[in-house]
């Protein structure tokens, strides 16, 4: 029995850890929570007040003057960054599952599935060099002015197309890297099923595709929109490679595809420094009200998402 | 009748349209991923020297010794620390977690895989680096990262404990064995290989991860000292982040080397991992 004890108290390590970085977090982001109210969610003035004035009392903080703290353009950042990086992902995902499980020799389409899921391997900060130096000088020179010729009818599609850092640049790579989580668990989801699905479709006089995409694919639609969920969690909490290409907008809201963006995660890691010169502190913890924020859509996106599936798939890990 | 085979070619001309753009979509993230490894590879080559190997960072010139080396130590450290409570958490789950803990547990470290690394790397600054006064050390950095690899670790080793038919634990209980014997004699040694494929996936996570650290870790020119606490330690993907936004072709250089490095490490990683788990007997890929 005192064996199963030991082994219990470290699997209760997991939920505790878990628990005391709510809490930490939590506290520490309580002064700024109680300062900022609703403001926080909606105003879009990131300030962290004049350094070289005195403190001054408002609402029952001490703060410099001339200090708010609003995120509104870092949400909006955030979910239009990974909305874009979701809406390209998923098609890519779905259409190169569907080749890999359906179309290539199951030998073949291991190696080459293998692959191609080595881009969830690659660190984001080498997204981001790659980024740096190929993608947005490409995309800024040869791609976004023929787009924005081409899609000059549409709203958010039009000049000025900018730096290349920016809010598409930053779909781009995301979804790049969530990607293989879509293709790698419906590639597993699809070559799980059974042989006579298949041939029973093809004696039908299917074609190899109906079969697929009719027999296969909506037996499979659960596991399909967790894993998209998963990427999507995974889109909205990257740091480094959107902190990169970003453009690291401050205070102002993306007038088209192309504008310079911030989102939470990455402003946590670019504003870190400046809040740290507040001598009141209240920036910092309000950077830590950023965290708590993530944290609790994190926690929201993969609950749902664990639910849907139920039990992990080694591969979705 | 000619209704009808027009509706085939239909059919037809539909299916080959769909395999022509699913395979389209499987190309682009082909060469995608061909780009991103040539890009790295052909630039780190031309970057790399034996002064990156033998010199510490000064400025931003010099070599990569300190940051290879932090890498390893940060890296190393965070997966025995994260191994020791990983594969004992996963030993619950597979072979005692059918309780209310067990399913708590499993659905917590799921959700905790998803919690984005920076807010792991906040948390680590506000706890250990400000508040027990560690300031940017090697155990902050070492444990926020292997708080990060734990769920990873937990899970891989339930599912290889789980792959392992439970016949072979009914014969060694109906041996004589207790529960330890049981878990050190005859499940551990069988699920090795599937432990050991969750854990070096894991390092290669924890072994890329940047924003986690910037702020536990820190950065330092110099090599570690063997100190624990207050004193910043060097790591490859701080060099990637932080020189190429310098203007300055030595330190363009240093970052393109240390991405060499780093995606090289982490491939090499992936394949080994892929190998245990092909030459395992228990394997099922």
């Amino acid at each position: 029995m005192w064996f199963r004890r030991l082994l219990s108290a470290f699997a209760l390590l997991v939920p505790l850890i878990l628990v005391a970085i709510a809490v930490f977090l939590v506290s520490y982001a309580w002064p700024a929570l109680r300062f900022n109210r609703f403001d926080f969610l909606l105003h879009d003035i990131w300030n962290i007040g004049n350094q070289y004035a005195a403190p001054i009392r408002q609402r029952g903080a001490t703060i410099m003057p001339g200090a708010r703290f609003g995120i509104f353009f870092l949400v909006v950042g955030t979910l239009a960054s990974a909305l874009i990086g979701l809406l390209i992902a998923f098609p890519l995902g779905l259409g190169a599952a569907l080749f890999l499980s359906e179309a290539v020799p199951r030998r073949l389409g291991h190696l080459v599935s293998f692959f191609v899921e080595l881009l969830a391997a690659i660190p984001s900060v080498v997204f981001g060099l790659w980024g740096i130096v190929f993608l947005v000088p490409l995309l800024s020179h040869h791609v976004y002015p023929v787009l924005a010729d081409t899609l000059y009818f549409l709203p958010f599609f039009r000049r000025p197309t900018g730096s290349g850092y920016g809010l598409l640049t930053s779909g781009l790579i995301l979804s790049l890297m969530i990607v293989p989580f879509i293709a790698a668990t419906l590639r597993d989801a699809l070559q799980s099923q059974s042989h006579a699905m298949r041939e029973a479709g093809i004696s039908l006089g299917a074609t190899r595709f109906e079969v697929a995409t009719r027999i296969l694919l909506p037996g499979q639609k659960v596991a399909l929109a967790g894993a998209t969920m998963l990427a999507f969690g995974r889109a909205l909490g990257e740091t480094m490679a959107v902190l990169m290409v970003s453009g690291n907008a401050l205070n102002y809201l993306p007038q088209n595809i192309y504008s310079p963006i911030s989102t939470m995660a990455a402003f946590i890691v670019a504003q870190l420094d400046s809040a740290l010169a507040d001598p009141t502190g209240m920036a910092v913890r309000s950077l830590a009200e950023i965290a708590v924020l993530l944290l609790l859509i994190s926690l929201l996106v993969n609950g749902i998402a664990r639910v849907m599936i139920g039990t992990l798939k080694e591969h979705a890990l | 009748m000619i209704a009808t085979r027009f509706w085939i070619r239909w059919r037809r001309f539909k299916s080959a349209l769909g395999w022509t753009l699913s395979g389209a979509a499987f190309l682009a993230l082909a060469v995608a991923m061909l780009q991103i490894l040539f890009y790295v590879f052909a630039k780190g080559f031309t970057s790399l020297s034996l002064k990156l190997f033998t010199e510490n960072t000064v400025g931003v010139g010099g070599g990569l010794k300190n940051a290879i080396l932090g890498t390893l130590l940060l890296s190393g450290v965070a997966m025995i620390l994260s191994a020791l409570v990983g594969i004992a958490a996963g030993l619950y789950l597979s072979e005692y977690g059918e309780g209310r803990l067990g399913s708590i547990t499993r659905f917590l470290s799921d959700v905790l895989v998803g919690v984005p690394s920076i807010v792991l790397g906040f948390v680590g600054y506000v706890t250990l680096t400000v508040w027990l006064r560690w300031r940017f050390s090697l155990a902050a950095g070492a444990i926020t990262l292997a708080v990060l690899m734990l769920p990873y670790i937990v899970r891989s080793t339930e599912l290889a404990l789980r792959r392992i038919a439970s016949g072979i634990r009914e014969s060694a209980y109906a041996l004589g064995c207790r529960d330890h014997q049981v878990v050190f004699k005859v499940l551990l040694k069988a699920a090795a290989p599937g432990i050991g494929t969750g854990i070096l996936l894991a390092l290669a996570i924890s072994a890329g991860e940047t924003a986690p650290l910037l702020y536990t870790a820190g950065w330092s020119n110099y090599g570690w000292s063997g100190r624990l606490i207050h004193e910043p330690v060097a790591y490859l993907t701080y060099v990637i982040w932080s020189f190429i936004g310098e203007p300055f072709h030595s330190a363009h250089a240093l970052a393109y080397a240390a991405a060499f490095l780093i995606t090289a490490l982490i491939l090499l990683i992936n394949l080994v991992a892929r190998l245990l788990i092909a030459m395992s007997p228990h394997g099922n890929r």
